[in-house]
Formats: structure tokens, C-alpha cells, sequence
């Protein structure tokens, strides 16, 4: 019995190192390969150290001649934009429908529900014509649009929340003569917190990890996203890995600190976001 | 004098509507923006797409003709069409694969572990890295004397290197294996959330009782999380039905590795048959909706 105790633990503690190492080496190659210079890059097996761990060269050529700089200013406005639209139509949305119960809003809801079963990037054939006919294609607001109105899990996130906060909550309001916008501005949205934090990071990582909005919506330079950006790395640096490199670890170090700062909250935004789909 | 002994007499303009019209003034104004998106962004690109499914258009020109089932005929006529569906079973094995990988390790992580958190952390974070920087992390780690080479050269198994990414005949393999490597955490934490809401009296009586750890894992937590294992083996099958990302920017698509969705975007952005790639983008919608339709049925019964 203790022999085969032993040779369990073994087992799990053996298969869990092989699990995070497969995990961990792929992008610990890359981030070596980062501080290689060309000549380095070519002589050396990917495990090799760097000869010197300062050598930041690659990571200014991918930031400014890669775009990488424009890409990270491009998405954190469309991400810190498109976050504050996303709580105030989510929050707004799920408000009403929790609390008012005309039959119209029922049906609303049902609407809402079914638009979740449909697979986005099914429809973004159709989708690209309205964006076009809009006359937004290829500026900023077919992003911000895009990300905030196909938005329908973040209002399942705060339906599912309200229906936690009591309603006697409101009532009170209602008796101090409070209008129902001031009840929703001033008692709901704070009482909202915890699931607008859960909101943000979905949304947060989504946007920032997002590919084929930027790449099909919005092609030109200017408006390249940190996903587009580094897309086009795969030609003219085809040959570079070790810039490649950089540009792929100025992409992950971002959201490994988030992940390391952020870790409960991550897992449970997750968590919560996955259940709705 | 104390706030709260004052009776409030200021009152918004709003507020002195009777309660019903408020409530109806409230929706209106709340619901506006965010039923105008959903109409816009969600029904009616499904509409149009129906509609420009049975058209020839082309995506710019002002005039589209109908021409009745002959974009359905092409899509399930020619094979170069409709082989790509095929490419869809080794992301569902992979998936299937990646359930199994993620239930064992979420198993064993419910148990008391050393460094806990730093195994979940290490197994899930790849899910949270951008889709393009996955592409290039794995274009280094398979291609000729990458990562992946090197790996095998230092275990004498040199012989067995491949063209990882250029051979057809395995391209499909790598890139399924690079999609378990970024959606297998996602599962983890999910299984390892269910599990965690068990009780530990459960456990505790359990052992109490002499059961073994396969026994707690067959009667105690298969059974709770079974209806989050049914749930992902569905979600399994729409992933698998949609892949886009990883074989687009890792290869183009090309080797063979084609999925229907690069398919469908490349026939409407690149050879710009919008009609054609709406009748494809129908027909995969509406296989989704099927699997959908049975997920709906399997936990009905459940509930």
C-alpha cells in the first residue's frame, strides 16, 4: 500500500512537470531567442542562453519599426473605449430586463439569447457589408462598434448578478423619491462592481487578443492592433526570427503580468463567461 | 441636522412620472443603443447572409442576380469546397484529446499539491496569449531545426525530425496539437471549478469509508461534473467546426490545412464571391445551430 502511495505521487508530480514544461518551453525559447543578435540567432539551437541578456536591439527594431508602439496605443483606446460601452449597454440592458417585466422585454431577452448561439465569425461576411455601408470601414469606429454591439455575454454576466441583488434595494429608492435612472446610476451600478470587473477582463482579453476584427475592419497602417501589428512581421521579417521573437514577447509579457497580478479574478472571469456561451 | 431625518424634497423631472410611464421611458432610453447593435451586428448580417446566399454577387457591384440554389450545389459538389469539412475531425479528436488531458490534470490538482498554483498557472496561461503570437511561438517550435528538432536530436531521436509545418500529410497533426497546448487550461479551469465546489466532507467520508482515489474519481467526481463535461464535449464540436486562427496565420491554409471558415473568408475577402461564401457560411451556421439544438436537448433532459 505505502510502495504504491509513493509510485502514485510519483506519477502525479512526473506528469504535472511534463505538463508545465510543455507549457512553459515554447515561449521560453522564444524569449531567449529575443536577446540573440542575427548571427547569434543563426548559429545557436534554440535552448542556448543569449550571450547577453541586454541586448534589447531586437525589441527596439519590432517597437518602432515593427508598429509594435502604434499597435499598443491603437488597442488600449479601442480596449478602454470599448470596455466603458460595453458596461453601459450591458449594465443598461440587463437592468431593464431584470427589473421591468413587460412582455416586450421578454421577448427582448429571448432575442438577446438566441443571438449568443450564432458563431460570429460565421457572419462576418454579411457583417463586413453593414460595417462598409455604415461608411466605417477602415476607421476606429468599426472597431469600437464591432466590440461593443456584439457584445451579448457581458449582458448574461449582469442579468445573472442582478438577479443576486434584492430588489427591496430599489424599493427603497423608490420610497426616498428616486427616479428609476437615479436608482440605476446611483444604487445598481455600484452594487454592479464585482461583475463590471468580470466583464472588463473577458473583454479586456478578448480585445487585446482579438485577430480577425482589426485584420478584416481595419486594414490601413495606422489603425493596426497589437494582433495586426504583429502579423506583419511575418513578412518582411520572414528571415528574422530573433525580431519576430521580440515582437511576439512585447505581446505575451503584457498579459503574463496581468495574469500574475490578476490571477483569481482571471480564472473566475473565465469561469463565468464560458457558462453563457 | 442629520441627512437621513430629512425628508427628501427635491425631486428630478423624472421621477414625477407615474411609476409605469418612468418604467417605460426607462426602457426606452436603455434599450435604444444596445437593441439597435443586436439588430444590426447580429440579425441582420444572418438575414442578408441567407439573401446574398442565393445571388451571385460580388460584393461591390451594385447589382445582384438570383440565382437559386447553385451556390448550395457548388459547396457540396466540389470538393475543394467540401473535403475542408474533413480537416474539422482532427481538431475534434485533438479536442476530445485536450478533455481528457484537462480532466487529469484538474483531477489531480483537486487533490493536495505541491506548487498548486504554479501548475494551474503554467497550464492555463497559454489560453490567455494572443492568437498571432501563438502562430509565431509554434512556426519557430516546428519548423526545420527549431524547437521541436532540437527536442528530438537531443533525445538520439533525430531520425525522426519532419517538415513539421510542410508536410500535408502531417500539418494537420501539428496544428491540432498547437490548438490543445491553447485551449487545454481553458478546460482545466473549468473542471477544476466544478470539482472544487464539492464538499470535502464528501471526500473525507469517503476515505473514511476506504475508497481509493480511482473510486472518488469515479463515484464521487465524474459524476458532478458531468453535465461541464457534457457541455465542452458540445462546445468540442462547434470549436472544431470553426477553426480559423491558428492554421490562417501559421499556414495560410495552405499544405492541405485548410479549415471551411478560412475557406469561407478567403472565397468572400480574396476571390470576392460574396454569394458563394454566404451559402458556405449558411451551411456551417446552420450545422452549428444542429449541434446546438441537441446540447438543448441532452440538458433539458437533465433538468
Amino acid at each position: 500500500m505505502h510502495a504504491k502511495k509513493i509510485l502514485l505521487g510519483v506519477l502525479k508530480y512526473t506528469t504535472l512537470i511534463i505538463g508545465a514544461l510543455v507549457a512553459i518551453v515554447p515561449l521560453v525559447v522564444v524569449f531567449f531567442g529575443s536577446f540573440k543578435t542575427t548571427d547569434e540567432f543563426n548559429a545557436t539551437a534554440p535552448f542556448t542562453l543569449p550571450e547577453n541578456f541586454l541586448n534589447f536591439s531586437n525589441y527596439i527594431r519590432a517597437f518602432t519599426e515593427g508598429k509594435m508602439l502604434l499597435g499598443f496605443f491603437n488597442t488600449i483606446i479601442l480596449l478602454v473605449l470599448s470596455c466603458i460601452g460595453a458596461v453601459l449597454t450591458g449594465t443598461m440592458t440587463a437592468y431593464v430586463l431584470s427589473r421591468f417585466h413587460f412582455k416586450f422585454n421578454r421577448l427582448v431577452k429571448n432575442l438577446f439569447l438566441f443571438a449568443t448561439l450564432v458563431p460570429s465569425i460565421t457572419t462576418q461576411v454579411a457583417t463586413f457589408q453593414i460595417i462598409n455601408a455604415m461608411g466605417i470601414y477602415n476607421t476606429r469606429l468599426a472597431g469600437l462598434v464591432l466590440f461593443i454591439g456584439t457584445d451579448i455575454i457581458s449582458v448574461y454576466i449582469f442579468l445573472q448578478f442582478l438577479e443576486n441583488i434584492p430588489r427591496s434595494l430599489d424599493e427603497s429608492g423608490i420610497i426616498d423619491g428616486a427616479s428609476y435612472f437615479t436608482i440605476f446610476w446611483r444604487i445598481i451600478l455600484p452594487l454592479l462592481k464585482p461583475a463590471i470587473a468580470t466583464v472588463v477582463i473577458i473583454k479586456g482579453v478578448g480585445i487585446y487578443n482579438d485577430f480577425y476584427t482589426p485584420f478584416l475592419y481595419m486594414p490601413k497602417t495606422e489603425l493596426y492592433m497589437v494582433s495586426t501589428a504583429l502579423f506583419k512581421f511575418k513578412g518582411p521579417y520572414g528571415a528574422q526570427w530573433e525580431v519576430i521573437c521580440a515582437g511576439v514577447m512585447i505581446v505575451v509579457i503584457p498579459t503574463l503580468l496581468i495574469f500574475l497580478l490578476l490571477q483569481k479574478h482571471i480564472y473566475n472571469g473565465m469561469v463565468q463567461g464560458a457558462v453563457k456561451e | 441636522m442629520p441627512e437621513y431625518a430629512t425628508p427628501r424634497r427635491k425631486r428630478f423631472a423624472v421621477s414625477a412620472l407615474s411609476f409605469k410611464h418612468q418604467k417605460i421611458l426607462v426602457s426606452i432610453v436603455f434599450l435604444a443603443v444596445p437593441l439597435l447593435l443586436l439588430f444590426l451586428l447580429s440579425y441582420l448580417p444572418v438575414l442578408n447572409m441567407f439573401y446574398y446566399s442565393f445571388t451571385d454577387w460580388n460584393g461591390t457591384s451594385l447589382t445582384k442576380e438570383l440565382v437559386g440554389l447553385k451556390n448550395y450545389v457548388t459547396v457540396f459538389s466540389r470538393p475543394e469546397y467540401f473535403s475542408v469539412f474533413l480537416v474539422s475531425i482532427y481538431y475534434l479528436v485533438a479536442s476530445y484529446l485536450q478533455l481528457a488531458l484537462a480532466l487529469y490534470f484538474a483531477t489531480i490538482l483537486s487533490f493536495k499539491t505541491r506548487l498548486k498554483n504554479f501548475f494551474k498557472g503554467a497550464l492555463f496561461f497559454p489560453y490567455l496569449i494572443n492568437g498571432v503570437a501563438i502562430a509565431f511561438i509554434f512556426q519557430y517550435f516546428f519548423q526545420p531545426d527549431g524547437t521541436l528538432d532540437t527536442l528530438l536530436k537531443l533525445c538520439g531521436l533525430g531520425e525522426y525530425t519532419q517538415l513539421w509545418l510542410g508536410n500535408p500529410d502531417i500539418v494537420n497533426y501539428s496544428l491540432a496539437a498547437t490548438s490543445i497546448w491553447r485551449y487545454m487550461g481553458f478546460n482545466l479551469i473549468m473542471f477544476l471549478g466544478a470539482i472544487q465546489s464539492i464538499s470535502d466532507d464528501i471526500y473525507e467520508a469517503s476515505s473514511l469509508d476506504g475508497a481509493s482515489r480511482w473510486q472518488q474519481f469515479r463515484y464521487i467526481i465524474l459524476p458532478s461534473i458531468k453535465s461541464i463535461l457534457v457541455l465542452n464535449m458540445i462546445l468540442a464540436v462547434k470549436g472544431a467546426l470553426s477553426v480559423f486562427e491558428i492554421p490562417y496565420i501559421m499556414t495560410g491554409g495552405g499544405n492541405g490545412s485548410s479549415t471551411f471558415v478560412i475557406k469561407t473568408i478567403d472565397t468572400a475577402f480574396k476571390y470576392d464571391k460574396v454569394g458563394l461564401a454566404s451559402a458556405m457560411a449558411v451551411v456551417l451556421l446552420i450545422l452549428v445551430l444542429v449541434v446546438t439544438a441537441i446540447q438543448n436537448l441532452i440538458f433539458k433532459d437533465r433538468d
